[in-house]
């Protein structure tokens, strides 16, 4: 009953009225996110940290809007693909297989509905599972030695290749310009490594200013590329017709779709897209011929987007328990924790307990602002869909730039971004998956000084790393990481293709 | 807080009024104290809360304006201060054990500790050596001891870089006890005395290194062991228990003060400004009460005392570098 209280306590935190409205802006903000097509919840966030330092926000403030617009991106995504079958991201690719087919037969205000009814189901159970799950998985805090952290690292970066992965080698090369990149600085020992004497240097590159350049300026970069002219053309939403019969008919549908969501969130490098993926067509073997699959069934909506957003909560267990972040959105959030001086992992749970159980009880909080945000005002988002990007851009590059000024007041870090931004750009051109450069620069300092650390104490013996019962178990699980999203994955993707195919 | 205000003027008055009389100096306009650090951290702390004490006690004109300066653990402040900001007397520096060490290991590359006007020391954190309930070691000479035989027995960890402050305690305590070879002496450095004291109380490490303040929380609870702390008296309250190493009869000291520095070129009024500001604020009943809530010990040195000490202190910390092999 220990964890109620600290919830209790959390929602102390969560309902502060600044930390409430900070939390109603990042919910509107990242629903807008999600719904710009092609825009997913990593980019979102990344583009949303500058404004949380603009605003010179406290870390739990910070951390409860940021979690807001995740979990708004992850609703907003369903916008784009049910009115323009343009999915925001991959996980949103199999709301478009029912969600489309419902607008072209004037259903798009009950599609959205559902949707939106769905994603805050899916939340809500991930959520709960999050908050039984996490204090359980923080209890081994104290068995965790430098043996059991490098093998943890080891299994974060094993399951890279289910994030990201379409292209292994490419997957790998990003990781190691991460970890190359994470190399600059003044090392544990004390030694100076590819500073060249610039002062600024020593303390190494800050992954904020990786992050915000690699994302949100490459972004910037990519839409004055794609769509420097006007917006989309108005769209039309119908007038909502929902009633609580057509509600309790997808009741079930969105309880089995939580649970699925969040098992494969929780699962690190499975991800929000096996999440939909396995809702939808589990959901389709259930109800068999009784549903109308891919000619518009409100389940067909439902499903996947619980199970898409069930496992973005979920993809939070592995990153608040462990450090280790089950996504790329997560990663991003990973590392605004570490900037803010909070060492993610298990400790967290009793050293900054009032900002983890705030940040849980915000997505509790959060799920119902955006439920009341998405039913009744998702006319307006439809409406700012189609604002031009020209007035878009200029903002957002403006947050951006006043928000990394605003960490240490120097040009050099925004020359920095800038640079980043360029090689984020061109690095996605060449299809170089950007998580995994972000997992480098955050877990390689970790990585090496642990396995430092873990020879230190062995005196030299390598065999300490495979000694304890935890640390096989994590080398385990790092082999089965590595090796089922690569049997896995392109079977997940081709259905998914061939899926969506059949319908269109 | 209202009815405070009369005796705070009146005392502020009274031990200014001395010094003041013959004063030329006095700040007009704007007060900076660059805290080479994010928001947050130790320096942070410095700048904001002695800069609510100067205000309270009318001591500038106006409020205190906290930037904050981050990068290359105070370097980048500290080579501002130097190149940048000479005969600014309108302008602190929060510094630390933290950047002595850093001086005294020449990371800061080209600037050594003449190049700025060191004004005072407010307060301290004092270090301490500590191992978790379940350790064979009882007291300091225990450990000490067993370093003796083999200087790879007991494994260190503390939050500090290798060959950083908590690192340096390490060494101070073992060259007091006359444990030789120290530079096999492991020490595992972790990002903060709360990751480097989990392993500890985990059983991963043998020992940890830190300052008491970090120490508490475990203390309380009685997950560790608390061998010695490297302070010159016992500290007051609830950590009278401990004993110092002094006692032990390891003349070992290891404060991590908290304190000033000001830009080359100032006048010798302004100097003596700031140094008298900074007794009156160290003497202020507001500031002992900061200092109470932010478990920082009593510590003061000013001016010439100061000044001496800093040098010293880099002295001894060059030595110890050398020693063991971290600088040339």
């Amino acid at each position: 009953m220990e964890t109620l209280g600290y919830l209790i306590d959390g929602f102390g935190v969560a309902l502060a009225p600044h930390n409430l409205m900070f939390a109603l802006i990042g919910a509107f903000l990242g629903t807008l996110i999600g719904a710009l097509p092609g825009l997913g919840p990593a980019n979102g966030v990344a583009i949303l940290i500058p404004l949380a330092f603009t605003l010179g926000l406290p870390p739990e403030t910070a951390l409860i809007m940021l979690t807001s617009v995740y979990a708004g991106a992850m609703y907003g995504g369903r916008i784009s693909s049910i009115l323009l079958n343009i999915p925001g991201d991959e996980p949103a690719m199999m709301t478009c297989l029912d969600g489309y087919p419902m607008a072209q037969k004037g259903k798009a205000a009950e599609a959205l509905a559902i949707s939106a009814i769905a994603s805050f189901m899916g939340s809500l159970i991930a959520t709960i599972g999050l908050i039984l799950l996490a204090p359980l998985l923080a209890k081994f805090a104290l068995t965790f030695g430098p043996a059991e952290y490098f093998a943890l690292f080891v299994l974060a970066f094993a399951t890279l290749g289910g994030i990201t992965g379409k292209n292994p080698v490419k997957t790998i090369l990003a990781a190691a310009i991460g970890l190359m990149i994470a190399t600059v600085g003044i090392d544990n020992t004390g030694t100076q490594r590819y500073t060249f004497g610039v002062l600024e240097l020593y303390e190494g590159v800050d992954f904020i200013i990786a992050i915000v350049g690699l994302f949100a300026i490459s972004e910037l970069m990519f839409f004055i590329e794609d769509r420097a002219g006007g917006g989309k053309g108005p769209m039309k939403v119908n007038k909502l017709t929902l009633s609580w019969k057509e509600i309790g008919s997808i009741f079930p549908t969105t309880l089995r779709g939580g649970v699925l969501g969040f098992i494969s969130g929780v699962l690190p490098g499975a991800g929000a897209s096996l999440g939909s993926f396995i809702s939808y067509t589990l959901e389709k073997k259930i109800l068999g011929s009784k549903g109308h699959f891919g000619e518009g069934d409100p389940r067909g909506v439902a499903a996947p987007e619980a199970g898409n957003n069930g496992a973005s909560s979920g993809a939070l267990v592995p990153m608040l328990t462990l450090g280790v972040p089950g996504s790329g959105t997560t990663a991003v959030l990973l590392a605004l924790l570490i900037s803010m001086n909070i060492t993610p992992g298990p400790m967290m749970f009793t050293q900054n307990a009032d900002i983890v159980w705030g940040v849980i009880a915000a997505l509790l909080v959060g799920n119902f602002l955006l439920l009341l945000l998405n039913i009744p005002l998702v006319g307006i988002f439809v409406k700012l869909l189609s604002v031009p990007p020209k007035y878009l851009l200029p903002i957002v590059t403006m947050v951006a730039f006043v928000g990394i000024y605003s960490i240490s007041n120097s040009a050099f870090d925004l020359y920095f971004m800038v640079a980043f931004g360029v090689a984020g750009y061109i690095l996605r051109k060449l299809e170089i998956p950007l998580v995994p450069i972000i997992l480098g620069l955050l877990l390689g300092p970790e990585m090496e000084k642990n396995l430092g650390h873990a020879l230190t104490i062995s005196d030299g013996d390598w065999s300490v790393l495979w000694s304890s019962g935890l640390s096989i178990t994590l080398w385990a699980l790092a082999i089965i990481g590595l090796v089922l999203p690569v049997v896995v994955g392109p079977i997940l993707r081709r259905r998914m293709k061939a899926a969506q195919e059949n319908v269109g | 807080m209202a009815f405070k205000t009369p005796l705070k003027i009146i005392m502020a008055a009274a031990l200014t009024l001395g010094a003041s009389t013959a004063m030329a100096f006095e700040p007009s306009g704007k007060v900076e104290c660059i805290a080479p650090s994010d928001p947050g951290g130790g320096w942070d702390f410095t700048c904001r809360s002695i800069g609510n004490v100067l205000e309270d006690l009318d001591l500038v004109p106006r409020s205190v304006q906290t930037i904050n300066m981050a990068g290359a653990g105070g370097g980048v402040a500290y080579a501002h201060t130097v190149s940048k900001r000479a005969g600014d007397e309108q302008l602190l520096v929060a510094a630390s054990t933290a950047t002595t060490t850093r001086l005294a290991q020449g990371q800061f590359q080209g600037l050594d500790a003449d190049m700025v006007n060191w004004i005072g020391a407010l307060g301290a954190d004092y270090g301490v050596i500590a191992v978790s309930k379940d350790s064979e070691y009882e007291n300091l000479n225990d450990l000490m001891d067993a370093l003796k035989d083999d200087p790879r027995a007991v494994k260190f960890a503390g939050g500090s870089a290798k060959g950083g402050w908590d690192h340096l305690k390490v060494l101070i305590a073992a060259k007091a006890a006359d444990v030789g070879k120290l530079p096999k002496i492991p020490y595992l450095s972790y990002n903060n005395g709360g990751e480097a004291l989990t392993q500890v109380v985990g059983g991963h490490v043998d020992a940890f290194t830190g300052d008491i303040t970090e120490a508490q929380g475990f203390m309380e609870s009685g997950d560790l062991r608390i061998l010695a702390v490297l302070s010159e008296e016992r500290l007051p309250g609830e950590f009278s228990d401990i004993p110092t190493a002094r006692e032990q009869g390891i003349d070992a000291l290891g404060p991590n003060w908290r304190g000033f520095y000001m830009p080359a070129d100032i006048s010798d009024d302004a100097r003596e400004y700031w140094v008298d500001a900074m007794n009156t604020v160290y003497a202020s009943d507001e500031w002992k009460e900061l200092m109470k809530k932010n478990g920082l010990m009593p510590f003061h040195k000013s001016d010439d005392e100061f000044n001496e000490f800093v040098k010293q202190q880099i002295q001894d910390i060059q030595e110890l570098s050398q020693e063991i092999g971290l600088i040339k």
